[in-house]
């Protein structure tokens, strides 16, 4: 079994997602939504050998299959994961749970169909992750876009429709210059598609320049980066709770990942040559960006741009190229991962009882959700990066690495601690503290077990990561060395 | 070697012969008994395919005085023509009955349509080629006005036969500049005198010109393209569904033996003239499409650009590129049978399913439909995991291959452009609420045909290599 270890990893949600579109109407919404549950958490059970059976000593793939898939381009199905990319598949598994049972009462329309684009999108992502051939790789990626369109579209709010069109047209625009590079790789390769072939292929300057422009755009619309982010907000705000802790804890760690397997190592010269450009891009998205979230009335779009403005982080730290700034990278990614969807869980939790996002329909909540406010506060405070939450050690590992490259870089970096702390707690105390003004807010009720569960886990994720980070950078850190090696080298004919 | 052989023309033989048949019966009998027409179609598809498969060719077999040539390519495309012409005679038959239009004409025009098609893929001389070519345009006009009460539909038929007659009067002419410069009608012949060199550049030339003209009118690529939209929308939605699918197969081999065979050694010339024609058909065609609220003409402007694509197979002179460019044709005549077949099965009696409003809210009436039809829209913008996105792939690395990096990018963005449109219709179905909560009325055997239309688009996408491995064999073997 742990032969197809990876196969399991990626069609065992998708299988259960088609076996849930199965159950049809809403008649059958019980049984839709245990057989999503199981689904959901066979996935995360057939995910959970990967990090016991992982070898950290290692930066060669593991779990490797490969078989012939079309063998007239030369195409193989060919999946493995490292140190950089099996946290992910675990991340992506472990949130699919969460999100199941985030939905579980809060849809009522389209159960099936809900669960399944959910069950089914997890398995792509997971693909996304593990994919070692480039094909099979954009196969995934793009694949996903089909679900997760339908997710913004069909549940999403009143702008749901312009949101989705966004979303979709801007991503499709990424990839499909991506997919010219690869196209073009695969000539330059000698006919491969081969991502470790590609990591050795020599590319001249401009061939690089142009093809770091295409990676820049396909990944840059998806981490997403100032200034082609403006989908993301809008996404977000129309999207579904479950809808949104996907796309903030996974869809853009898909872009981030992009960097690492894609960029860095395919056009390392260009890289070293336009890091400045990311970088200056990224530190406009941590700066700017988190001054823009401080003046949003809707909470997620709040949520939203801080996202984007910790993605900042996670950009900034791969092109320091230092492996304080990578692992700084990646555990913030895992970090965002838990937080983000912590925090969309828990506006989900107060969407669902007042039925809306505004900052000043609320106040007072304290009052009336103590265990809420509790956790909500845990996670804001994760959310600024208050040390001993996960979010905390990303942020400091990447303006440590920013200090050795160049002050002023940390020194706007650093401006995240002050504006994150501003916009999370400003808003946090709006919404809980003060007295309740609005009539409505008297009658919301305090977590029921299904959301305590859910906030809890979470909360045992963003401690455990913030005061022992170690299991996570010890799996990562053999990768991150050795693929820092490769990118210094340069490959110039 | 026997030239005066008839045998591999057996099954254009087999489908004149049953053609002549069903003329006859159909006249002899009342209107109760035209179901016979149909089967005996069916049959008749069935038998020619029984026939192909008898002697499938591993070699090129020249016969009838080498004006009929036999090799993979054209034994692999008269496949896919019969299969194509039995889907669009299965979609047809509700939708015909309803109109008063079941009658044996429109099976007799179908079946000499596609021998005008099966003549064009086996064509090895400008002659049979140019028969084909009119056998199939004269069958497919009288079809588009077989609805001779709908002004409309006269309207349609009317501009196509006068467009058709210009662009078939280009092609010859065309050709009298070709044969002057080469002294011969064969293909062979032609393809070898041009690669032994010739003084007269200049008509070779301007009969290229022509030709590509020519060609460029039946496909319907830009600037060419006028009369496309208009047929599409103004012929019964069941010539249109055959309009689309089965002669864009015809017209790829067309298209492939003329330049890929005949004027091979000629690339330097039509690729210029054809990397124009594509990027015009890619521009216009996805750019009109998206002002379309007439599902028929919104799929018209997207033939054009979709042309446009399998021009870029075409225009890489390559087999890698013949090969890419046929895998494209075959998918997308899938595609548009689908699509236009949705049409039909959405249309009722006195009611056309044709705007773009009466899919909203598909998904509440008949979510497996709406699940179909979500993939045939998909495949056609070229999203994986459909087979559309195949087609763009090989088609780009086609043109990759030969250096023309520009052309990729320029498709991508045309393609990115295109999304927009089918993703509407994915909207319509997913996101609005039905204007009418009726049930969809469509009779067991055409829900099944459009399932397993929809589903090959998946289960092609998700396996392509048995259909491109096919694509790329039969062109290395043709050629």
């Amino acid at each position: 079994m742990l032969d197809n270890l990876l196969s399991l990893v990626v069609w065992v949600p998708i299988v259960a997602g088609v076996l849930v579109l199965a159950t049809g109407s809403d008649r059958n919404a019980p049984l839709a939504r245990w057989l999503s549950l199981a689904g959901a958490l066979a996935g995360l059970v057939v995910a959970i050998p990967l990090y016991t059976g992982f070898d950290t000593a290692t930066s060669a793939m593991q779990f490797v299959e490969k078989t012939p898939w079309i063998p007239a381009f030369n195409v193989y199905y060919h999946l493995g994961v490292d140190g950089i990319s099996m946290p992910l598949v675990l991340l992506n598994s472990f949130t699919t749970v969460l999100v199941v049972i985030a939905g579980w009462q809060v849809i009522q329309d389209r159960v099936a169909q809900y669960m399944a684009a959910f069950l089914i999108m997890s398995g792509l992502i997971n693909g996304a992750f593990a994919a070692l051939d480039g094909i099979l790789f954009y196969v995934f990626f793009e694949g996903m876009l089909i679900p997760l369109y339908l997710i913004v579209g069909v549940w999403g709010g009143p702008n749901r429709v312009y949101a989705a069109f966004k979303f979709f047209l801007y991503t499709l625009a990424g990839s499909l210059l991506m997919l010219v590079s690869f196209v073009y790789l695969y000539y330059q390769s000698g006919g491969s598609f081969d991502i470790q072939t590609w990591h050795k292929t020599t590319l001249g300057m401009t061939a690089q320049t142009l093809m770091f422009l295409a990676f820049l755009l396909a990944f840059g619309v998806k981490v997403p980066m100032w200034p082609v982010h403006t989908w993301l907000p809008d996404a977000h705000v129309e999207a579904p709770t479950g809808g949104s802790v996907v796309l903030a804890a996974i869809t853009l760690k898909v872009g981030a990942y992009g960097f690492l397997r894609f960029m860095l190592p395919i056009v390392p010269d260009a890289s070293h040559e336009l890091a400045w450009l990311v970088i200056t891009l990224s530190l406009i998205a941590v700066a700017y960006i988190g001054l823009v979230a401080l003046v949003q009335a809707d909470m997620k779009k709040l949520i939203a741009y801080s996202s984007i403005a910790h993605m900042g982080f996670v950009t900034l730290g791969f092109f320091l190229f230092n492996p304080l700034g990578w692992e700084g990278g990646l555990v913030q990614m895992i970090s965002h991962g838990f937080v983000s969807a912590a925090l969309f869980l828990c506006i989900g939790v107060m969407y669902d009882r007042l039925h809306s996002r505004q900052i000043k329909d609320y106040g007072g909540l304290v009052n009336k959700m103590p265990v809420f406010a509790a956790f909500f506060m845990l996670f804001a405070m994760a959310n600024a990066g208050l040390p001993a939450t996960s979010g905390f050690v990303g942020e400091f590992m990447v303006i440590m690495a920013a200090v050795k490259v160049n002050f002023w870089y940390a020194f706007v970096a650093a401006t995240t601690l002050i504006f994150g702390a501003a916009y999370t707690l400003w808003m946090y105390k709006r919404v809980v503290f003060g007295s309740v003004t609005n009539p409505h807010v008297e009658d919301m009720s305090d977590l029921n077990a299904r959301e305590w569960l859910l906030m809890a886990v979470l909360a045992v994720c963003v401690l455990g990561m913030g005061l022992y980070p170690k299991p996570f950078t010890d799996v990562m850190h053999v990768s991150v060395v050795d693929l820092l090696a490769h990118v210094a080298q340069s490959k110039l004919p | 070697m026997n030239l005066m052989t008839f045998a591999p023309a057996l099954p254009e033989i087999f489908v004149l012969v049953m053609v002549s048949l069903i003329l006859v019966i159909d006249a002899a009998v009342d209107d109760s008994k035209r179901y016979l027409a149909y089967v005996l179609s069916l049959a008749t598809l069935a038998g020619a395919a029984f026939l192909t498969v008898r002697d499938l060719s591993t070699l090129p077999v020249l016969a009838l005085n080498g004006l009929f040539i036999d090799d993979p390519l054209s034994d692999v495309l008269k496949l896919f023509l019969y299969l194509t012409t039995a889907v669009v005679l299965v979609y047809a038959r509700d939708y015909l009955r309803l109109r008063g239009l079941y009658k044996g004409e429109f099976f007799v025009l179908a079946l000499f349509a596609l021998l005008g098609m099966m003549v064009m893929v086996s064509a090895s001389h400008f002659l049979t080629l140019y028969l084909g070519l009119e056998l199939l345009s004269l069958s497919l006009y009288a079809m588009v006005a077989l609805q001779r009460d709908s002004s409309v539909a006269t309207e349609a038929a009317m501009k196509y036969f006068v467009l058709g007659a210009l662009a078939s009067g280009m092609l010859l002419y065309g050709m009298s500049m070709v044969y002057g410069v080469t002294g011969s009608l064969a293909l062979a012949d032609i393809a070898q005198n041009l690669a032994d060199g010739t003084d007269l550049r200049i008509p070779l030339v301007f009969g290229i010109v022509f030709v590509v003209a020519g060609l460029a009118f039946k496909l319907g690529a830009v600037p060419f393209h006028m009369w496309v939209p208009d047929v599409y929308h103004g012929a019964p939605t069941a010539m249109t569904l055959f309009i689309g699918s089965a002669p864009k197969i015809a017209a790829f081999a067309f298209v492939v033996r003329i330049l890929g065979q005949g004027l091979e050694s000629q690339v330097a010339e039509w690729r210029d003239m054809l990397v124009i024609l594509a990027v015009l058909s890619m521009a216009v065609g996805n750019l009109a499409a998206i002002a379309q609220s007439n599902l028929k003409r919104m799929f018209a402007y997207s033939t054009i650009s979709h042309m446009g694509f399998m021009l870029l197979g075409i225009l890489a002179g390559t087999h890698n590129g013949y090969g890419s460019a046929m895998f494209y044709v075959i998918v997308y005549a899938l595609m548009s049978l689908g699509g236009f077949g949705m049409i039909l099965l959405l249309s009722r009696a006195g009611f056309e399913a044709d705007r773009l409003d009466d899919f909203k809210g598909l998904n509440r009436r008949s979510p497996w439909l709406a699940f179909v039809m979500l993939l045939l829209m998909f495949s056609m913008a070229g999203i994986p995991p459909t087979v559309g996105f195949y087609a763009k792939l090989s088609v780009l690395q086609a043109v990759v291959e030969i250096g023309y990096v520009w052309l990729a990018v320029a498709a991508v963005v045309f393609s990115l452009i295109g999304a927009f449109y089918y993703l509407r219709i994915v909207k319509l179905m997913y996101f609005d609420e039905p204007h009418e909560p009726l049930p969809v009325a469509a009779s067991p055997d055409t829900r099944l045909v459009m399932s397993a239309n929809g589903l090959a688009v998946l289960a092609l996408g998700i396996l392509p290599q048995p259909l491109m491995a096919v694509c790329v064999h039969v062109v290395g073997a043709s050629f």
